[in-house]
């Protein structure tokens, strides 16, 4: 036992088995049922942006990682999460250099100028949509039917209830590909609460503030709760650890807002839609719900006898 | 038997327990040489009262306590003095031992046991256990005498005896508790006695349904807890919060809320003490992790090297990556194999070498995680940056004082940080400001 040479390290000396590889790559997992039902409805054009968005963005992290002298770390998965993601909230018909152009600004501009995994204050693949709204105006905003393939406007757009609560649910309506299968998104979130990586209380929060929402202005609580991007936000965005609040009541408050928010623009605001921006302005608050819900330490405010 | 409510926080670690619960406690004979520190508690060192060359018997005083926080030190075994000088210690630091050659006649020194000690008056308890070098046996060390004399004018409504070795490969305070209940029961009686507590409660692990048997026929008017499996259910505010509803103010102590927490091995060395009018000189430690052949619990001499330990559990069954003194959670990973067994060894962990790879770091992701499962309630990710940044004014405003070092952050943490390393930090820094004059 001469040659005996031990490890010293600080404790403790034993860790959970989870890793954040784990996490992104059960968030791919979930993605699936979404990504399946995309093809289904859109065909081809589904696929397409999908596959160059994700390639587009693990590309810019590895560049930029190496830009930056970091260690590689794209096989963590999460530049390809965003990719993924980024392709499912634009309109079918997008060209694809445009969906190329928002991955690269996704992670450049999301993720990596602010020192990249875990720094970034605002949801990377939002921040790519929000570029293309603003670059691409018209490209953003035509969407088109399922099948048939022709130009219409989204249910939000139209404002119609009647008889399309079904097809919201399947998702054969117009819009952006992962979002208008509410089935297909409720599937990967079961899938993602299951394995304990979807903290239930910021869908809970949005969906709750949506519902009180539509009962005061007096609209159909279903179609604002199907309609759009409110569950595709509300399951694979808003639940983004890295932008949202570290504590479980700056969680609640995080979901309120990201609710409240969509309501205010979808019932007085100019576009037909507001998950994206409402959940890019509550990232932007997260610091200031973190500071306001720090828990009360053990032990401190305690009286005693004394 | 009651089931107490629950604690904030806390993890699920795998219990890793059976390979060494479920055997007896078997003896470790006294090896040739033993290497007694002068330190195996919290405080200041104890002081030599024997010289190199010196014949001892066992349990006799070599050391005698030195300053107010302090135990005096006793020898294992007889023989004679080899040698007064720094040796390796627990706490990863050169400590002064004492190194004595056993004689092997096993020749005590003069016993004061008495056959029924509960009639003994509370001072001459305290003080018997004072002279014995009885010191909190779970890890933390602090002078068991000392914590039996609450401030003046505090009542302790509470004694309560921790068994609920919640680390996980820990199983020596199952076994005793399976082995001897009549001690540890004793143990309780004559600390609630000498304390003035009103009530005894033995808070025992929710799995320890052995132990429960083995206690419950015997207890009378103890009352028998169980604690909710999770880890650190075992830790002092939460085992407090746990049995009595009541929370130790942040920076107080537990007697702020008339509670008054030992352990079970305490309980045990103290009825040794009494009746029998053996000093603190033996503890039982569980020998355990991948590289260990037999893993078992051990009744070892004081100063056995963990040399000594591991060939007595039939020596290493694979190459060790790490040999850790005090548990997975919170013990020190030790460097030399002849680093002596003390009065806070719970537990020798021989870990193999893939048990014992460190992961790689990488960037922390906000799961918050930690946050979740924090007994402190403290914000451990925002606390890991601090003390990354050196920004220490804002670590004590989020409480770095008030983190335990359990270690669940670390634990639990996806990432693979080193949380619980920079809050050390943090703390350490922020505690030597505090002593600095300004």
């Amino acid at each position: 036992m001469d040659d005996l040479k031990l490890i010293v390290a600080p404790s403790p000396h034993i860790r959970d088995t989870d890793t954040t590889e784990k996490s992104t790559f059960a968030t791919l997992i979930a993605l699936l049922p979404v990504v399946a039902a995309s093809v289904y409805f859109f065909g081809l054009d589904a696929l397409r942006l999908v596959l160059l968005s994700g390639a587009a963005a693990v590309a810019t992290e590895a560049i930029f990682q190496r830009l930056r002298k970091q260690p590689i770390r794209v096989g963590d998965g999460s530049a390809l999460v965003t990719g993924v993601l980024l392709g499912l909230i634009v309109p079918p018909s997008l060209p694809s250099w445009m969906v190329i152009l928002g991955a690269v600004f996704a992670i450049a501009i999301g993720k990596q100028v602010f020192g990249g995994l875990g720094q970034n204050p605002f949801n990377p693949a939002l921040v790519g949509r929000a570029i293309l709204t603003a670059s691409f105006a018209t490209a953003m905003t035509t969407w088109r039917t399922p099948f048939d393939a022709i130009t219409a406007a989204t249910p939000l757009a139209l404002g119609e209830v009647s008889g399309r609560i079904p097809d919201l649910f399947f998702g054969s309506v117009a819009g952006s590909l992962g979002e208008t299968s509410a089935l297909a998104i409720l599937l990967g979130g079961i899938y993602l609460f299951y394995r304990g990586y979807l903290d239930y209380r910021i869908p809970v929060g949005i969906f709750a503030s949506v519902i009180v929402m539509s009962l005061i202005t007096g609209q159909s609580v279903i179609f604002h709760l199907l309609a759009g991007s409110l569950l595709f936000g509300a399951i694979f965005m808003a639940v983004d650890p890295v932008t949202t609040p570290v504590t479980k009541g700056g969680r609640w408050i995080f979901g309120f807002g990201v609710g409240l928010i969509v309501m205010l623009i979808r019932t007085w605001g100019s576009y037909p839609e507001g998950v994206a921006y409402a959940i890019l302005l509550m990232n932007a608050v997260t610091p200031l719900i973190n500071r306001w819900t720090r828990p009360r330490i053990y032990g401190q405010g305690v009286k005693t006898s004394e | 038997m009651r089931r107490v409510r629950s604690f904030f926080g806390g993890i699920h670690p795998k219990d890793a327990k059976k390979s060494s619960s479920s055997t007896p406690i078997q003896h470790l004979s006294a090896p040739e040489t033993l290497v007694v520190p002068l330190l195996q508690h919290a405080g200041l060192e104890a002081k030599p009262v024997v010289a190199k060359g010196d014949e001892v018997l066992k349990g006799q005083v070599i050391a005698e306590a030195h300053g107010a926080i302090s135990a005096p030190v006793h020898s294992p075994v007889s023989g004679k003095v080899l040698a007064i000088e720094p040796r390796a210690h627990q706490s990863g630091h050169s400590i002064t031992a004492i190194v004595i050659e056993n004689d092997g006649n096993d020749a005590w020194v003069e016993r004061n046991g008495h056959s029924d000690p509960i009639q003994l008056d509370a001072k001459t308890i305290i003080e018997r256990i004072s002279e014995a070098g009885v010191v909190g046996m779970g890890g933390a060390g602090f002078p068991t005498a000392l914590k039996l004399v609450p401030p003046k004018g505090i009542t302790l409504d509470y004694l309560i005896i921790n068994g609920c070795e919640c680390d996980p490969y820990s199983t020596s305070d199952a076994r005793l508790l399976i082995e001897y209940p009549e001690d540890i029961i004793l143990g309780a009686q004559l600390m609630a006695k000498a304390s003035g507590a009103r009530k005894i409660v033995i808070a025992l692990a929710e799995t320890a349904s052995e132990a429960y048997a083995a206690l419950k026929e015997k207890a009378g008017s103890i009352e028998i807890v169980t604690m909710p499996s999770k880890y650190p259910g075992g830790g002092e505010k939460q085992v407090i919060q746990c049995v009595t509803g009541r929370e130790v103010p942040s920076g107080g102590m537990p007697h702020q809320v008339g509670a008054l927490v030992q352990n079970v091995a305490t309980a045990w060395t103290v009825a040794r003490a009494l009746r029998d009018g053996e000093p603190s000189i033996s503890r039982v430690v569980t020998v355990t992790g991948g590289s260990v052949a037999q893993p078992q619990n051990l009744m070892v001499p004081m100063g056995a090297s963990l040399e000594d330990l591991i060939q007595a559990t039939g020596g290493f069954s694979q190459r060790p990556g790490k040999v850790v003194m005090g548990g997975a959670m919170m013990g020190g990973a030790q460097f030399d194999l002849q680093t002596p067994v003390i009065k806070t060894t719970t537990c020798v962990l021989a870990f193999s070498e893939a048990e014992s790879r460190t992961p790689d770091a990488t960037p922390c992701i906000k799961c918050a995680r930690c946050v979740d499962v924090c007994p402190a309630q403290l914000l451990p990710l925002k606390l890991e940056a601090f003390g990354m940044n050196e920004r220490f004014d804002d670590a004590r405003e989020f409480g770095a004082l008030d983190c335990i070092e359990c270690g669940a952050c670390d634990f639990i943490c996806p990432a693979k940080r080193p949380l619980l390393q920079y809050i050390r930090f943090a703390k350490m820094e922020i505690i030597a400001r505090d002593k600095k004059p300004s």
